[in-house]
């Protein structure tokens, strides 16, 4: 069995992105009861996990925080965790936040993974999305990175943000490349229920992207990051080589156990999943009166486990291990749908190939519906 | 005075919603029929669905023990009739048990179709009619022109009228006073041979079929050999008595009595509503009259949704029928649907209901073929063969000559809509129409009309065309030649059968279009892209696709949240159980019998 892994969320945000759908608050009041708060819920789980080699640290925007809180976080996750030497620690940063100085800093607390919202090279798009960078600033995060000596680090796209085009896109896509990022996620943009984005779609303020459309982009990433040297290797992602994918997503995908901490943060263990108050209020109370925030869980049925491990591996290019799916739940798939996976081969939607039922790009474009066809 | 003379046998009849079971509740009440704890409102519509459409399937029948002004205690019996042409052989059945009717008349609304309709299968059973105007209570209630409209357009003495309010329980003493006094007591001699009218029946898991009906001579108790004069079968009677909310055991029915009997009767074919019960060693001399054997006349598969599920199914069907005599069944088989049934329905209502309470009371999931009338076939070897499974339809090089069933359709409404329904008979392929005008302003129609064109969806688009104001009945005629062809439908180059109709060469080509426009709004987007066809044998007469999924993935599945996810999925994984795999395609239930909706809905 893998290792955990850890993920922080830290819940603050300087601005809020009408897209998003992650839970911040733009109240920064009690970052530092949160730091405490966090430690604390750290030693509740101190028991029940030990060694993790991935820690995550998301958000919200968790560059918005000082050195010393960083510090302070990291400290504490050492002080409760083993981390081994050669773990994954990889950290979110806002292209508007931040010095060299501070860039340097981070690798001095054994950050060693940087994941840069850059989001777009279009101003126009950046605009859009609500963000509070400009490209120059990736630019100059960019510049940060390096100079700083992080050699693994990624870039976040968007696309299918209204007004674009394949062109202007392809001009974004050519920008990203020209940083030489090890790694790269493009994601379309998702109008997510509850968001204020949401609701201005609802109010016709603006179109997105229609079913052939946004195919026409997903096939248009891939094959241009594939030119560039870039492995598809899941849905939203792409690497340069396989060992700077990020290790610590990697473990969402295979039911490694992780643990997330923070509000709204999800874990997973022993076929349970929890998850924590989705507010900071409830969090901090939680915390100061000594209890584990935890909102609701649930134990995975078979069923739920099947289902999951199904759309799961549907979403990387690896794809489903027979053999090992067949162990886990006794079903030997290219034997019991012979038909369906034939068909599915002969559509270009999967290939099956030593032992692996692998979707192709396309197949990876409809992984959803691929994933209910077993 | 005999017994006979303290029994009132009567109906309610009336135009849908105008109060016909608020009416019946409050009678029911103030007779004490029962008592406000169990009181349910709308009782003699006592299946769900019933209830929820809001119309009488099967009839129903209660006594009222009521004591009248004159000090006497009379016995009320009120007969629920069904409202729809699919059962109007039940209604003149019902009917036939009364002396009088209650002719129930909304005093907002006025005369409707369905007023004059049923008031004309009243007179046709020479029944007392007391003219009652409900709903008197709304602001918007005119009795005035409707009392004018009893003189002008029912033609009835406007002297005889009452007015209630069924919803605030105004009135209804008087109502029942006027039973007492104004219908007929029944005739009937009790020493007479037994005839007993058979107007409904039910299964009772216990004691098997409870037949309801109405004694018109002689007395009958337990231990009586009785026979039904159609069925022959003979049984010995275990109980008699009257319907109070509950069955209420009787000595005997006597002349002029409704009630109920029961003989062990488990084999439910043996009785027939309409059929005569007379005594095994005392016999009437000939049966009552207006027998009819109510055949179906629409007929479709059934196929549960998961293969599995058929020994189920059977099981289901099985006690169904039991219920609902006028419902057929025979094993079938289909290539794309598997093991199933072939049914008989009295039409598209019926077929309706049975498949919602197939779904409802015996949780089945259920596939429909496309349902059909029976054709006549001859072939060229001289054979005549009666197909109405496009499934066992001959290839067409060895057919001589294709008939199919027509129908005298009688339809009743106001002259302004003459012209609207005439074109829609037309459309229907109506011909050798006549017109008359029974009444001032009033139009009855007929028209004779192939019974395929009017199954569909003939009596929602006349009711809609006739703005509600038109009834409609129909009896079957004879069968007329017909230039018929086997129109399939392949979805990705293969034929489901369940989906193959017979029609009219000149409707195929239309018929084939909608079907495969049909069944790409049915269903949903799949993994590839879908052909639909019509064809005659080899000739494809009309295509459609269905555009396969091309990018449906969420971007992202952040922070651990897979629950979320997961069940997302799960909810569509939901909806795709409910479908049928045919090939590669999964087809939903909702497919098969959208085929047959006409652009108008
Ligand atoms: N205001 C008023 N509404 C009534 C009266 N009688 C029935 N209704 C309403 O009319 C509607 C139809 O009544 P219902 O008895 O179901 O009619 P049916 O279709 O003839 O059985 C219902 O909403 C009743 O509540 C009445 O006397 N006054
Ligand atoms: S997208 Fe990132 S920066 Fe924007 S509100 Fe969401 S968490 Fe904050
Ligand atoms: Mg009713």
């Amino acid at each position: 069995m893998n290792l955990p892994g850890l993920y922080i969320h830290i819940p603050f945000c300087k601005t809020k992105c009408p897209y998003c759908h992650f839970y911040s608050t733009t109240d920064i009041s009690s970052v530092d009861v949160f730091i405490v708060s966090i430690i604390r819920e750290m030693a509740l789980y101190a028991d029940a996990f030990d060694t993790f080699d991935t820690v995550y640290i998301g958000g919200g925007t968790p560059s918005l925080l000082t050195i010393h809180q960083l510090d302070s976080i990291i400290s504490g996750v050492h002080k409760h965790f083993d981390v081994p030497p050669n773990a994954e620690i990889t950290i979110e940063v806002n292209p508007a936040d931040g010095d060299l100085a501070w860039y340097r800093s981070l690798k001095s607390l054994g950050v060693n993974r940087l994941h840069l919202g850059v989001q777009s090279f279009s101003d126009q798009a950046l605009t859009f999305l609500g963000r509070r960078h400009r490209s120059d600033d990736a630019f100059a995060a960019l510049d940060n990175t390096v100079h700083a000596g992080f050699d693994n680090f990624g870039l976040d796209l968007i696309y299918g943000v209204p007004g674009q085009n394949l062109q202007s896109w392809r001009e974004s896509l050519a920008s990203a490349v020209s940083l030489s990022p090890p790694h790269l996620s493009a994601y379309q943009l998702a109008i997510e229920e509850d968001t204020p984005l949401c609701h201005s779609y609802r109010c016709g303020s603006f179109d997105i992207p229609d079913e052939d459309a946004s195919l026409a982009f997903f096939l248009e990433t891939s094959a241009y990051l594939e030119r560039s040297g870039y492995h598809h290797y899941e849905v939203s992602n792409y690497a340069a080589s396989p060992s700077q994918r990020s290790r610590h997503n990697q473990k969402y995908w295979d039911h490694t156990p992780y643990l997330g901490l923070g509000p709204g943060a999800h874990s997973f263990k022993e076929g349970r999943r929890w998850w924590n108050h989705r507010s900071i209020e409830g969090y901090l109370k939680d915390l100061a009166e000594g209890t584990a925030p935890v909102a609701g869980d649930e134990t995975l049925t078979r069923d739920d486990l099947r289902l999951e491990t199904l759309f799961m591996s549907l979403r990387t290019a690896a794809g489903i291990d027979v053999a090992a799916f067949c162990l886990q739940f006794g079903e030997n798939l290219p034997e019991i749908h012979p038909s369906i996976i034939q068909s599915l081969v002969d559509g270009g939607l999967i290939v099956f190939k030593d032992g692996r039922i692998s979707p192709t790009t396309r197949g990876l474009a409809v992984a959803d519906q691929l994933a209910l066809i077993f | 005075m005999t017994s006979m003379d303290y029994i009132r046998n009567f109906s309610i009849i009336a135009h849908i919603d105008h109060g016909k079971s608020t009416l019946a509740d409050r009678l029911i009440q103030h007779t004490g029929g029962c008592d406000a704890r169990n009181f349910q409102d709308q009782i003699l519509d006592n299946m769900d669905i019933e209830r929820e459409r809001g119309i009488t399937i099967k009839s129903q029948a209660i006594s009222l023990p009521y004591t009248a002004r004159d000090g006497n205690t009379y016995n009320l019996n009120l007969i629920d009739t069904p409202g729809h042409v699919d059962f109007s052989y039940e209604v003149s059945r019902s009917l036939a048990s009364c002396e009088g009717v209650l002719l129930l008349i909304d005093a907002a609304q006025g005369v409707q179709a369905q007023t004059l309709a049923n008031l004309y299968l009243a007179m046709e059973h020479d029944l007392e009619i007391i003219p009652v105007i409900n709903k008197i209570d709304l602001p918007s209630a005119d009795v005035e022109r409707v009392i004018e409209q009893i003189d002008s357009e029912l033609g009835l003495d406007t002297d005889t009228h009452l007015k209630c309010s069924a919803k605030e329980g105004t009135g209804i003493e008087d109502i029942l006073e006027a039973i007492v006094q104004r219908i007929p007591s029944p005739t009937g001699t009790p020493e007479a041979p037994l005839s007993a009218l058979i107007f409904d029946a039910q299964y009772d898991s216990f004691r098997g079929t409870v037949i309801h009906c109405r004694i018109m001579d002689g007395v009958v108790q337990s231990g009586d050999i009785i026979r039904f004069m159609y069925g022959g079968a003979t049984y010995k009677v275990e109980e008699v008595g009257h319907f109070l909310l509950s069955r209420q055991k009787r000595e005997v029915l006597s002349a002029g009595e409704v009630g109920y009997i029961i003989a062990g009767v488990k084999t439910i074919s043996d009785v027939r509503t309409g059929d005569t019960i007379t005594l095994e060693n005392r016999p009437c001399d000939k049966p009552l009259p207006g027998f009819k054997e109510v055949k179906p006349v629409v007929f479709a598969s059934i196929y549960p949704i998961a293969s599995d599920d058929y020994e189920d199914l059977a099981v289901s069907l099985e006690k169904y029928k039991l219920n609902d005599a006028s419902f057929v069944y025979e094993k079938d088989a289909s290539v794309a649907l598997g093991q199933g049934f072939r049914c008989g329905f009295l039409g598209l209502l019926h077929l309706d209901i049975v498949q919602e309470r197939l779904e409802r009371e015996y949780d089945q999931s259920l596939i429909l073929s496309v349902p059909s009338v029976r054709f006549r076939l001859t072939l060229k070897d001289g054979t005549v063969q009666y197909v109405d499974n496009p499934s066992h339809y001959p290839p067409q090089m060895d057919i001589a000559k294709g008939e199919e069933p027509y129908i005298r359709a009688a339809m009743m409404m106001p002259e302004r809509y003459l012209g609207a329904v005439m074109k829609l008979c037309q459309e229907k392929r109506g011909m050798n129409s006549s017109l008359s005008y029974p009444g001032p302003g009033r139009a009855e129609l007929i028209y004779e009309m192939p019974l395929s064109e009017v199954i569909y969806d003939f009596y929602d688009r006349f009711k809609s065309v006739s703005q509600g104001y038109g009834s409609f009945d129909y009896e079957l005629i004879d069968f007329r030649d017909s230039n018929l062809v086997l129109v399939d439908i392949l979805v990705n180059g293969e034929k489901v059968d369940a989906l193959s109709q017979i029609v009219h060469r000149d409707r195929a080509r239309a018929c084939g279009l909608q079907a495969c426009e049909r069944l790409k709004e049915e269903i949903p987007k799949q993994m590839f892209k879908i052909a639909l066809q019509a064809a005659i044998g080899g000739e494809i007469i009309a295509r459609t696709t269905i555009t396969a999924f091309r990018k449906d993935v969420t971007a992202k599945c952040y922070g651990g949240d897979i629950s979320r996810k997961r069940k997302l999925l799960e909810k569509q994984k939901k909806g795709k159980k409910r479908m049928k795999m045919i090939g590669n395609v999964s087809i939903p239930q909702s497919a098969f019998l959208a085929v047959l909706k006409s652009d108008t809905d």
